[in-house]
């Protein structure tokens, strides 16, 4: 099983040589800890940086200067900085390649549900749903079950949806899935978790061709 | 050149009154008018709108007015860092409309743009999208959004000149250019008031035909939410 780093190291790996990239809040924010250095990368945070570097030196810190979880950032060589508008262009115009972000369910058609818990927790969606709603490529980065054992991966979402039919991939704290013609397809599965460990933790409909293999890191 | 020099925040906030429509720039506390917030929080103007990404922490930014219980509602895309506003909410107090922030961001540049309403595929399929017009576009739903209609909008800039001309510094910069000239009034402070003429025309990122009134902020505290650290090796 793995933990969040492992998590945000094995979507690490799905970013690809020349990849803008938008990193949400929480497992996937570790990403960019993980990525190669020797490709060309540039993260994106919705607040309006293109560039964004790791978190600065203590004295260094600029109130000025923070990404969409509110944290204090650096910004790398060739950043840029830009309105709120500019940004969700970016976003909506599908000028970034790759999206990353954290749900409370998914769907086995690919919806997403992050936002709310009706009576309990209305934080709001904040850029989620732009994103979700024009992304090409978008990577959940999950615990596969909630802290009571249940399912996190449904046949059906039960909470208000973030996106409707659009996430593509999950990486969870047990597995690879992808999300294909309405079912989750196992592709991978975390060391030393079994396929029927997967199976028991997925409520959705799963595909399991062949041998699984383990996630390689 | 027009000059649009104001005295300070209470000269800036001249006709504000209860029950009227602001936006707010600032993402979390990055970026607030702070000097604009603590005029509205002494004026005490009741049951107003705010239109701003998020609602400040309890002891400050927004949170400052929502502890006097001046806001009626409140239309922002993120809330989540307030205990006292999620109190209000839930007791029904305050009246709450979350969007999506690229919509927010949008409705704001459409006010600014004379754009009534446009098409966005953010949030179809959601509570969102519930009681909105839809339409497909090339194979795709997208919900019909409106412009905002407000009142001031209150800015916050890093420069400024005497013509309204604003340069913005880092990701303070956020929801802040978007609501300029989206109000019927736009409220600037700047953290550097200069003469027209100093700042280079080159580097402006608002053009002073989007701000009416502009003044030289004070004890700016831009305080720090997550202030989150690499260690050194």
């Amino acid at each position: 099983m793995l933990d969040k780093n492992q998590i945000a190291q094995r979507i690490a790996q799905e970013v690809k040589e020349g990849y803008y990239v938008n990193l949400g809040i929480g497992i996937p924010t570790l990403v960019a800890n993980f990525v190669r250095d020797d490709i060309q990368v540039e993260f994106q945070s919705e607040n309006g940086i293109l560039g964004m570097g790791p978190f600065p030196f203590e004295g260094e810190e600029d109130a000025d200067l923070i990404n969409a979880g509110k944290q204090t950032i650096t910004a790398l060589e060739g950043a840029s900085y830009f309105d709120s508008a500019t940004s969700f262009s970016m976003i909506r115009g599908q000028h970034v390649d790759l999206t990353i972000l954290g749900a409370m369910e998914v769907s086995q058609n690919g919806d997403i549900a992050n936002w709310k818990i009706p009576g309990k927790m209305v934080k709001g969606m904040g850029g989620a749903m732009d994103l979700v709603a024009s992304a090409q490529n978008i990577i959940v980065a999950m615990m596969h079950t909630n802290r009571a054992g249940q399912s996190k991966l449904l046949k059906q979402c039960s909470l208000p949806l973030t996106g409707v039919s659009c996430v593509k991939k999950i990486v969870s704290n047990l597995a690879v899935l992808e999300i294909i013609d309405g079912k989750f397809k196992l592709l991978e599965r975390a060391p030393g978790v079994s396929v029927s460990e997967i199976q028991q933790a997925t409520l959705g409909d799963l595909i399991i061709e062949g041998e699984i293999p383990q996630m390689k890191f | 050149m027009i000059n649009k020099t104001v005295a300070n925040a209470q000269k800036a906030c001249r006709g504000v009154e209860d029950g009227m429509t602001f936006m707010l720039g600032g993402f979390g506390l990055c970026g607030i008018p702070e000097n604009a917030i603590a005029e509205l929080v002494r004026l005490d103007v009741k049951k107003v709108t705010c239109i701003s990404n998020n609602a400040g922490v309890d002891n400050f930014g927004l949170g400052l007015l929502l502890q006097k219980r001046q806001i009626k509602k409140m239309i922002s895309s993120y809330v989540g860092e307030n205990a006292e506003f999620e109190r209000q909410m839930l007791s029904g107090e305050l009246d709450v409309e979350l969007i999506p922030q690229g919509t927010l961001a949008q409705r704001c540049l459409a006010a600014q743009s004379g754009i009534p309403a446009f098409y966005t595929p953010a949030g179809y399929g959601t509570e969102v999208g519930e009681g909105k017009e839809s339409r497909d576009f090339n194979g795709k739903m997208h919900l019909l959004e409106h412009a905002f209609k407000a009142h001031f909008s209150f800015v916050k800039a890093w420069k400024g000149d005497t013509a309204g001309n604003l340069i913005f510094k880092g990701t303070a910069r956020n929801f802040n250019p978007n609501m300029c000239g989206a109000a019927k009034i736009t409220v600037a402070e700047v953290e550097q008031l200069v003469p027209a003429g100093e700042l280079d025309p080159n580097q402006i990122h608002i053009p002073g035909i989007f701000v009416q009134r502009i003044f030289q902020g004070e004890h700016y505290q831009k305080r720090i939410e997550q202030r989150t650290l690499r260690q050194r090796h």
